[in-house]
């Protein structure tokens, strides 16, 4: 695990600095070893891991800033913190803390989710098309919570659980139909994109079944919108994401080994099977909970892992980055379509699904040239 | 209706050296598969009139059918039921087989129209012909699904071969997949920024058959007409190409002329079809595969087959629709997805070499 995290113990430094990574070289671990004094706990600081994810947080920051500070009301920095802390005027207290916050929280966390979720899956079927929006689960999310909207009129919750149920059952049965032939390759896509159309069939019919109202609003919520999220969506996705985060954080170094193949991660001592269900589950269960508060968005889960092992260069799975990335992209694309196309409201699904399917295409022209398929 | 109970490799029936009796007898078993499949189509567009939200004797329809009384029965069957039925018939056999010559032209057995983008191109031409142009009339509308399915499906095909590696299967299935992505988010942001637009491209909208009237029928006709025609006169051809560019080349084939007049004939039905009656997904996929369970791989046979069950599956699905959907209605393209998807995973599933 490349995470760029500082120990909490007074560390000294110690020498063990590996080859630089490059391009063609065969992967060489590199960075620092961090060690507490004791040696209990060690952690491999990379610069290049440290630079990008202050890149990051930097982003991040002048994202929320922007985000809290534009919009059809304008206002300065002095005014959105006094919001926050609960001694705003009225009107800024509105706009920060009822319309612009949750709206922000809720993409960001949902970035972070789908971000993790992606990373993960593609970790596991070693595959970079190996992402939950690509092989269907998140539309079978989609499902689930289109049948507790539509079916059940169910509170968030219960549209959360409904997605998660949803989710887990498109997993389980892709994982079925390409058993036996591995998870690898283009064959668990392929699959994956075939489910993926009979879910959206599922989903259609769901919303020809629901009230005009409803279908309207459904249909926005089908390509993925942040429109009209106040606390409720936030908190839903804050918790499953305080939750769920840690939980990939802490098996991301099984990840990584399994990542290696079968037989190295079992001899390094890795229950192979029990770890991949496992991680299977978290990956799932994020993808889950962010479809369930937004609808399914593309590209996120897709995308922002891949760009963030290749800023870093990492030889594995680098979890940080990737949530973090992840929150960058989806809340920089809310940000767009609220500004950019404003007054309209376009949802964040339109933009992510334009420029993920321009990514895809990209990925499969530099695939093709390294005639790797 | 399982008229042809030989072995689906299709071996010995077109074997030259095969005895002549036995290569009369299978030719003739099937010209009797297909005369049975034109009856089975013939009972099912009656069906199809037949069923419905409104319960009509089946007496009365029949005789209002041939004599139109002005009754209410006559006025749903004659308005509604029949160019309904028709246009299913019509898109069926584009679909079909733009599907079968897909398959044949791309020695693909994954390929589809919708799958490879084709579909989603000629609805993007048609929002933006909705859109941006102010086009309102279904005749404008075909110009532009022609337009943006072929755009669509040449991009997916430079994408799909792009670099050194060929073009497999799986790889233009997952460059047919980003340009679907792109496209529909597209679609989606015009839409819902122009309220006008998305009014008018409601009724056009995902794969229906119903709301159209006789009008689309004629409009598409011709443009479905000379697609039929052209697929049909290129079975030989294809049938030659089944081995291989050189190997067609050796037999006398004019490969540059055979692909462009069949990607033509693709582009011509598809885009007809879609112009019509929306995106409807996976008939292209399914009928193809099921024809060639029942008469193996000659493109002659083949292509005459994919244009009977097409319209079948087709109409049946809308009226599968009409009955599971009472008093509503499940729309066509959901159906046949529902019916098709399965179909696909068998296939990737079993991922032998296809015998095209």
């Amino acid at each position: 695990m490349s995470a760029a995290r500082k120990a909490g113990a007074p560390a000294t430094a110690t020498t063990g600095r590996g080859a630089p990574v490059g391009a063609t070289k065969p992967r060489v671990v590199s960075g620092r070893v961090v060690r507490t004094r004791g040696g209990r706990v060690s952690l491999r600081v990379q610069g290049r891991a440290l630079a990008v994810t202050s890149v990051l947080v930097v982003a991040l920051v002048v994202i929320t800033g922007v985000t809290l500070t534009t919009g059809d009301f304008e206002l300065s920095v002095g005014e959105v913190l006094r919001a926050l802390a609960g001694n705003g005027s009225g009107g800024a207290d509105f706009i920060v803390n009822t319309l612009r916050m949750p709206r922000l929280v809720t993409a960001l966390c949902v970035g972070a989710a789908l971000a993790v979720s992606g990373a993960v899956l593609q970790s596991l079927t070693r595959n970079a098309l190996g992402s939950p929006d690509i092989i269907g689960f998140t539309n079978g999310s989609a499902t689930g919570a289109l049948v507790v909207i539509v079916v059940f009129h169910g509170s968030m919750t219960q549209i959360a659980v409904g997605a998660l149920i949803g989710g887990l059952a498109t997993a389980v049965v892709v994982y079925l139909l390409v058993f036996g032939g591995g998870m690898q390759g283009f064959r668990l896509v392929v699959m994956g994109i075939g489910v993926s159309a009979l879910l959206l069939a599922v989903n259609s019919y769901l919303i020809t079944r629901a009230s005009w109202q409803e279908a309207l609003e459904a249909q926005a919520w089908l390509i993925g919108s942040l429109g009209n999220r106040g606390w409720d969506h936030a908190i839903a996705i804050g918790v499953a994401v305080a939750v769920l985060l840690p939980l990939a954080f802490g098996l991301a170094g099984r990840l990584s080994m399994v990542e290696m193949g079968d037989d190295t991660a079992t001899a390094l001592g890795v229950d192979v099977a029990r770890s991949r269900v496992a991680l299977l589950f978290v990956s799932v269960a994020l993808a889950a909970f962010g479809t369930a508060v937004t609808g399914p968005i593309w590209f996120i889960a897709l995308a922002a892992p891949q760009v963030a092992r290749k800023l870093i260069r990492s030889p594995g799975p680098g979890l940080v980055p990737a949530a973090l990335m992840g929150a960058v992209m989806l809340a920089g694309s809310d940000l767009a379509v609220q500004r950019v196309f404003s007054p309209a409201l376009l949802p964040v699904g339109t933009a992510t699904g334009t420029i993920g399917g321009l990514y895809l295409i990209w990925l499969l022209v530099t695939e093709s040239r390294k005639s790797r398929v | 209706m399982l008229v042809e109970a030989q072995a689906p490799s299709g071996s010995g029936a077109d074997d030259p050296a095969a005895p002549p009796t036995r290569r009369a007898a299978v030719a003739a078993l099937r010209s009797l598969g297909l005369l049975v499949a034109l009856g089975v189509l013939v009972l099912i567009a009656l069906l199809s009139v037949w069923v419905g939200t409104r319960d009509i004797p089946f007496t009365s329809t029949w005789s209002v059918l041939w004599r139109p009384d002005g009754s209410d029965a006559a006025v749903i069957i004659h308005d509604y039921r029949i160019p309904r039925t028709l246009l299913g018939l019509l898109v069926g056999m584009a679909l079909g087989l733009s599907g079968a010559l897909m398959q044949a032209l791309t020695r693909n057995p994954l390929a589809d129209p919708g799958l490879l983008g084709v579909s989603l191109g000629a609805s993007t031409g048609v929002v933006v012909a909705i859109a941006f142009l102010g086009v309102g009339s279904a005749l404008g509308y075909v110009w532009f699904a022609f337009i943006g399915a072929a755009v669509a499906s040449v991009v997916v095909h430079l994408l799909g071969s792009a670099g050194r590696a060929p073009a497999t299967p799986d790889r233009l299935v997952v460059a047919g997949a980003a340009v679907t992505a792109v496209l529909y988010a597209f679609n989606s942001a015009v839409l819902l920024l122009d309220p006008r637009a998305f009014d008018k491209f409601r009724f056009w909208t995902v794969g229906a058959l119903a709301g159209r009237d006789l009008g689309i029928v004629q409009v598409v006709l011709p443009f479905v007409v000379v697609g039929l025609v052209t697929a049909l006169a290129l079975a030989p051809s294809l049938n030659a190409l089944a081995m291989g560019d050189q190997l067609g080349r050796a037999l006398g084939v004019n490969v540059g002329r055979t692909r462009a007049l069949g990607a033509l004939s693709v582009m011509l039905l598809c885009g007809a079809a879609t112009a019509a009656a929306g995106p409807i997904g996976f008939v292209g996929l399914v009928v193809p595969h099921v024809a060639r369970f029942f008469v193996g791989p000659d493109q002659r046979w083949l292509l005459a087959y994919s244009m009977l069950l097409a319209p079948i599956l087709v109409i049946g699905a809308d009226t599968l629709g009409r009955v599971i959907g009472a008093p509503g209605e499940v729309q066509v393209g959901i159906v046949t997805a529902f019916l098709g998807a399965p179909l696909f995973l068998a296939l990737c599933r079993r991922r032998k070499p296809a015998t095209l």
